[in-house]
């Protein structure tokens, strides 16, 4: 177990299963539960899980205002991404090879999108702003005769700020172009409403919103039809978009995780909000900070912050009673800073030390103030380390000075 | 990821303790400090190493040194680990230190080896400086 002294701060990151949902969950695995296969037809095990998965599946429409029979499951965002991309760019590449996405999509998009220019198709990377926002005029911009598909997120994950999906979707629905959207980080922390928003292909985790790992959904529109290549072949469930057996253990616990969230969204919203408004107010006296993203267009439970002559990885491990992460990936192999903060335009020493600090459902007010009061002091400490702070202290400006790079 | 207990324990004394694990600066301009800066912010990492030295016989002995690390867990251990190797050394012992015996006191993961690279060439530029004044 991790110890109870850290601080969790990475909900954007996943979230804990909502004891409530592994408790639904537990219903179906064990011999005294529900642990039937959903495509048995012949008897009451397969009966009551196929009930229990479709009932699930009635909980994560209804939160985004959906037809349930729009809902395809897969084993998470990441697959959902892929068999949207994928599969709407195999299924009308008669029509046209072109795909639009942005710098600053998950990875999960980004993949793909490498993976179909491999296969012929052009793909278009538009520039966010200095926000980490895509503007429709852009998005229509890009559109072209032989372009099938625009692929944006939603909420970043990186930084909390929200594309336009309404005027995005205008521009994409006027020209026949399909629009999926990844809404990993979306679910429980903002209204969606399919029923009007033009949209056609939508990703969903459940991890992200109190649900499972390993389980995720893709909406894939009725009218106007969207229909997509399966990536995964076997036995022809969910309408042949995805084969495999379902695992209703973690199906339902995503309903429940998404029908609790239909119902406290609201509630979980206040209390967030409260704590990213004292969080940024205390923060903020700190000299040299930095907001990465967009404060007016944002949501509160994301929260990401550079702060200048400090190293990220070095703040992180400073903070070490705080589960927080790195826009900076000076942790991985790469030694590159944020893909997403280099969009940005952001100088790379800020991309090195920034921080995303996310909140969620089970964070307390003591967890916040806790937070600030060792933030300050590991980055007085680092400063006081740090002959970038020195030199900025004796007035050197940094941009003049001549590195002696490695 | 894997940071070895030797790296974190470094790293977390240096910063619980910044003076008694020599952090700070030395007067540049004084003609027994050298003063060596490398590495480059948009790199992720900077270190400047400043040795206080004597003569002593006919060569010049190390007798304080003091430094400053803007960089990863790891490059602020280095720095601090290179710190304790110098104090007591003359100029020709310090020029002979390489970045593996910091790889190997720290237990450094290969990903940061450049680290322990960027800690040998703060002491050679440092040496240098100095040797110049004199």
């Amino acid at each position: 177990m991790t110890e109870k002294s850290t601080i969790y701060l990475d909900y954007a990151s996943t979230t804990p299963v909502d004891p409530r949902v592994a408790s639904k969950m537990m219903e179906y695995l064990t011999p005294d539960g529900e642990f039937g296969n959903p495509a048995s037809r012949s008897h009451r095990y397969g009966w009551k899980a196929d009930d229990a998965v479709e009932e699930a599946r009635s909980h994560v429409a209804n939160l985004v205002n959906a037809d349930p029979r729009e809902i395809v499951w897969t084993s998470g965002a990441t697959e959902a991404d892929n068999l949207a991309v994928k599969g709407v760019a195999r299924f009308y590449k008669s029509k046209g090879n072109h795909i639009i996405t942005s710098k600053i999509e998950h990875k999960a998009v980004l993949d793909p999108c490498r993976q179909l220019e491999r296969e012929g198709f052009e793909v278009t990377y538009l520039e966010p702003n200095e926000f980490g926002i895509i503007q429709p005029g852009q998005v229509k911009e890009a559109i072209k005769e032989s372009t099938i598909l625009v692929s944006l997120m939603h909420i970043n994950n990186e930084l909390g700020t929200l594309n336009d999906l309404q005027s995005i979707g205008e521009i994409t629905r006027e020209s026949g172009v399909f629009f999926h959207v990844d809404a990993a980080q979306s679910t429980g922390k903002v209204e969606i409403d399919l029923s009007t928003l033009p949209v056609d292909l939508m990703s969903f985790s459940a991890h992200k919103t109190y649900g499972p790992k390993g389980i995720g959904a893709l909406f894939v529109r009725r009218k106007p039809r969207v229909r997509i290549e399966a990536l995964i072949h076997g036995g022809g469930h969910e309408r042949g978009m995805r084969s495999g057996t379902l695992a209703p253990h973690q199906i339902v616990g995503m309903g429940e995780a998404f029908r609790i969230a239909k119902l406290e969204m609201t509630k979980d919203h206040e209390m967030i909000a409260k704590y990213h408004e004292k969080f940024l107010d205390e923060a903020m006296k700190i000299e040299h900070v930095y907001i990465n993203g967009d404060l007016k267009n944002k949501v509160p439970n994301i929260l990401n912050m550079s702060f200048n002559f400090v190293e990220g990885e070095s703040l992180i491990m400073g903070l070490k009673d705080i589960a927080v992460s790195s826009g900076s990936a000076c942790t991985s192999a790469s030694l590159e800073p944020s893909y997403v903060l280099r969009a940005l335009g952001r100088k790379d020493e800020l991309a090195h030390s920034s921080i995303r600090f996310s909140f969620g459902r089970f964070t307390k007010q003591s967890d916040v103030d806790k937070t600030l009061s060792i933030l300050n002091n590991v980055v007085d400490r680092l400063r006081e380390l740090s002959p970038l702070w020195e030199m900025h202290l004796d007035g050197i400006d940094l941009d003049t000075v001549t590195w002696n790079t490695h | 990821m894997a940071y070895s207990k030797k790296v974190v324990d470094k790293f977390e004394n240096t910063l619980n303790d910044p003076k008694a694990f020599n952090v700070g600066r030395f007067d540049p301009k004084e003609e027994n400090v050298g003063t060596g800066m490398v590495g480059a912010p948009a790199c992720g990492d900077v270190m400047k190493l400043q040795i206080k030295c004597e003569p002593s016989g006919n060569t010049h002995v190390i007798k304080d040194v003091k430094f400053k690390t803007y960089g990863c867990g790891s490059a602020i251990a280095s720095s601090s680990e290179l710190v304790d190797m110098l104090i007591g050394k003359t100029l020709e012992e310090a020029k002979a230190i390489k970045n593996k015996e910091i790889v190997d006191a720290l237990e450094l993961p290969p990903i940061k080896i450049h680290c322990s690279v960027l800690a040998e060439d703060s002491i050679k530029q440092a040496i240098e400086d100095y040797e110049s004044k004199q």
